[in-house]
């Protein structure tokens, strides 16, 4: 067994049920010694094992799929962090969900994106809102955003060649103001003004760079994030359906709303403060372009 | 000259534990019910090994699982799952509500990240606020709330007409008017069994018998089930939530 299987195996224990796991601690029970167990297949390469298994760039033919495909943006401006995601989940070509919350509220001051692994980005970022509350009770004071993001980057760091598959930014308002922090399960952990991830990413920075300015007022912040993720979804075909929206200020995050992106194409996003009125797509491609009936020549 | 029988050739092995066991699942949630159903045909390749083997269970009187994927993990799953199920009741002298039944399966799921159980999860049931649930799961844990979702083998061609029947998707309300956000009761259930029938004819790992489970909301009549035949109750209790299961049979060629 790999060195690295060695360290996450629990295999020395009786069971893989730990004591903490009666009673109230349900959920996370098995999080109560501080330790994690995780079960390992009993096999000299593990990490092969998995990837034979789950790794459907390699092989589509693997058998369990994991969810993958997105575009994801954040951004700070003087109002805040914009942030902003598509809703779409594909295994192979199939559109397995259009409807997943790919922004993870860690708590009111915290947002996670997701990209990657659902489950990943999902368990780890409900397990860092679990670290950042005792952190709270620990200090009396709120955790910043920097070390909220380092936690994150130095857990995923230690499952480095296990084959978590995360890309996400954590987003907040701290003492030092709005923060952004891009953390990946490679390790990498980055400080910025503006990230996007995810296929679709190289589309939404194409809007997002084009309008971006710091003194954006709030409602074109908003106005820009809905409008990357439209283009991402409308060019990336491993994203769409619809794009959910939030906005962090200094009292937390606030959830704008969520936008069909197929109705944003055809009509706009509806009346929303920011929007310019009509579709993003349809007109500016359409207009005058199309041939009308001579309703006499009929009559 | 030595012989070619002793020269070692490069052999290649691999550990396989993981097969596909075909059949399909299904869930779908109303205002104050859900219905989770579930064929009972269980094949391997083009075989079929049992034309009786459950995928769906219940769990409390408020929730209900259906399992799909490989088989012996599904059952394996489950299994844990009523057992730390009981540990709770013993605890705590109470079910374990339908969103904290949804999170321990997350961390269940998760725990087996590095060598994971090969089961798509569909949980239904009544969330504490009266109101009907259901959560979908990937393999390794990650979970959403949703109003109705199919999985395994005939996935892609049971969701989409989910899609249309439940969510309305690209169909146009009649002029002043609006569709509905939750179907009746008797709608859901031509719904599920239509889906089976259907994916009967058009799937080969589809069919031979179809479950399906109906949770009630607390204080909910039975209305909207006078018509089923063979309705089984199972529930504990009569003053709580309700669950009901209900057999018919598919086609079996």
């Amino acid at each position: 067994m790999n060195s690295f299987a060695t360290r996450f195996d629990s295999h020395h224990h009786d069971d893989d049920q730990s004591d903490a796991a009666w009673g109230s601690q349900a959920g996370f029970g098995n999080l109560g010694d501080g330790s994690h167990a995780f079960n390992v297949p009993a096999v000299p390469d593990p990490t092969a094992f998995l990837r034979l298994h789950t790794d459907d760039h390699a092989d589509p033919n693997c058998r369990i799929k994991i969810q993958h495909g997105t575009t994801t943006l954040a951004f700070r401006f003087q109002g805040g962090v914009i942030v902003a995601v598509d809703s779409r989940a594909t295994a192979g070509s199939y559109v397995a969900s259009g409807t997943v919350k790919k922004v993870i509220e860690i708590n009111p001051y915290l947002l996670g994106t997701m990209a990657g692994g659902a489950a990943d980005c999902q368990y780890w970022e409900t397990y860092l809102g679990i670290q950042c509350r005792l952190h709270e009770l620990r200090n009396r004071e709120r955790i910043s955003v920097a070390a909220a993001s380092k936690y994150l980057s130095n857990l995923v760091y230690s499952y480095k060649g296990m084959g978590l598959s995360m890309g996400t930014m954590i987003c907040g308002w701290d003492k030092t103001g709005p923060a952004v922090f891009y953390v990946d399960s490679d390790g990498t952990r980055l400080k910025g003004d503006m990230f996007s991830v995810g296929s679709g990413s190289t589309f939404a920075y194409g809007v997002l760079d084009q309008g971006y300015r710091w003194d954006l007022t709030d409602e074109e912040a908003q106005e820009l994030g809905r409008r990357s993720i439209y283009a991402a979804g409308h060019r990336d075909a491993f994203s769409g359906n619809t794009c959910n929206l939030y906005h962090v200020k200094e009292d937390g995050w606030k959830f704008i709303g969520n936008y069909d992106i197929s109705k944003m194409h055809y009509e706009g996003p509806g009346d929303v403060p920011g929007a310019p009125g009509g579709g993003y797509g349809y007109d500016v491609r359409t207009k005058g372009r199309f041939s009308v009936l001579e309703t006499e020549v009929v009559a | 000259m030595p012989s070619m029988e002793h020269v070692a050739h490069p052999q290649q092995r691999a550990f396989n534990p993981y097969t596909e066991n075909g059949g399909t699942i299904l869930a779908i949630a109303g205002a104050d019910f859900t219905v989770i159903a579930g064929d009972t045909r269980q094949s391997e390749g083009y075989s079929i090994q049992t034309r009786y083997a459950p995928k769906v269970f219940r769990l409390t009187d408020r929730a209900v699982l259906a399992v799909n994927g490989f088989a012996a993990d599904g059952n394996m799953f489950v299994k844990k799952v009523k057992q730390r199920l009981e540990w709770y009741r013993h605890a705590h002298a109470k079910d374990m509500p339908l969103r904290a039944i949804a999170r321990l399966i997350q961390t269940m799921l998760y725990a087996q990240r590095f060598f994971p159980y090969y089961v798509y999860n569909i949980l239904g049931g009544i969330e504490d606020d009266g109101t009907g649930a259901v959560y979908s799961f990937d393999p390794v844990g990650s979970y959403e709330r949703e109003a109705c979702r199919a999985a395994g083998a005939a996935q892609s061609l049971v969701q989409p007409f989910l899609d249309n029947q439940i969510y309305f998707k690209n169909q146009q309300a009649a002029p002043g008017q609006t569709h509905p956000s939750h179907l009746p009761l008797p709608d859901v259930l031509s719904i599920v069994i239509d889906s089976f029938t259907s994916a009967t004819e058009r799937h080969i790992e589809v069919g031979d018998g179809l479950e399906m489970y109906i949770v009630l909301a607390k204080g909910r009549n039975t209305q909207g089930m006078e018509s089923l035949h063979g309705v089984q109750e199972l529930s504990s209790k009569l003053d709580g939530e309700r669950v009901f299961v209900v057999r018919r049979e598919l086609k079996k060629d």
